[in-house]
């Protein structure tokens, strides 16, 4: 699975993406997951409600929602365009 | 990214360069229906919160995702109101204060449409579209924080 860091999500993890074979079948046991890896996902990840989730390119709401047969998911901050 | 559905043309594009407005509303002029254009224009702007002055603006996006966000909008707007044209052209990349960030354009017969849609799209584009904004400083560089009222604006529509 390709996974994506934008903005200071991407800085604090160290890279833009990564591929990685996961055991987790939803959002919220994913980014459990990354954090037993590493200190770092700890450090990004820990303020969850600033982040926000797009599974397969669409934002999700429900971090319970399944990621069987996801291509990629992207974690990044509010968005601040326009 | 290009999409016509019922009578409206729907264009977006995400690019480094400038754009040039002029070019862009000529080639709405020549749809024979149209009766209003509205043309809103975003442009990089030094928030003075600092006391240094805005070295540049930094645009990162989405790549594949960022089309397809606004294109989504864009056919909320088409759904909501009778409009023949929409054109989104929305920078990335390194920004000076005074440059163009993003155009909206949107056309129909009559004005009060054309105005509607053009607030609508820019009021999900600030908060829906996956872009974030980083400002450099001389000394330091810090991360655009999004503002909750835009969120806010959203339940209005």
């Amino acid at each position: 699975m390709k996974i994506l860091y934008f903005s200071w999500l991407r800085e604090k993890i160290g890279v833009p993406f990564e591929e990685l074979e996961v055991q987790s079948e939803n959002v919220h046991d994913l980014i459990k997951e990354l954090i037993r890896t590493d200190q770092k996902y700890a450090l990004a990840f820990e303020d969850i409600k600033s982040i926000r989730v797009a599974v397969d390119q669409k934002l999700i709401r429900n971090l319970n929602e399944s990621i069987k047969n996801v291509k990629e998911i992207a974690f990044f901050p509010p968005m601040t365009g326009g | 990214m290009n999409k016509k559905i019922n009578n409206c043309f729907i264009s977006v594009n995400i690019q480094k360069d400038d754009f040039d407005v002029n070019a862009e509303i000529q080639s709405i002029r020549s749809g024979k229906i149209i009766g209003g254009i509205i043309n809103f224009i975003g442009v990089v702007r030094d928030s003075q919160k600092e006391k240094e002055e805005l070295v540049s603006l930094e645009l990162e996006h989405y790549p594949g995702m960022t089309e397809k966000a606004i294109m989504s909008i864009c056919r909320d707007a088409q759904k909501r109101w009778e409009i023949n044209f929409v054109r989104v052209i929305h920078r990335v990349g390194n920004l000076k204060t005074g440059d163009n960030i993003v155009l909206v354009i949107t056309a129909s017969a009559h004005r009060k449409e054309s105005f509607k849609s053009a607030e609508f799209i820019m009021d999900f584009l600030k908060s829906r579209a996956p872009i974030w904004k980083k400002e450099h400083y001389k000394t330091h560089s810090t991360w655009v924080q999004s503002k909750e009222a835009d969120e806010l604006l959203l339940k209005d529509w």
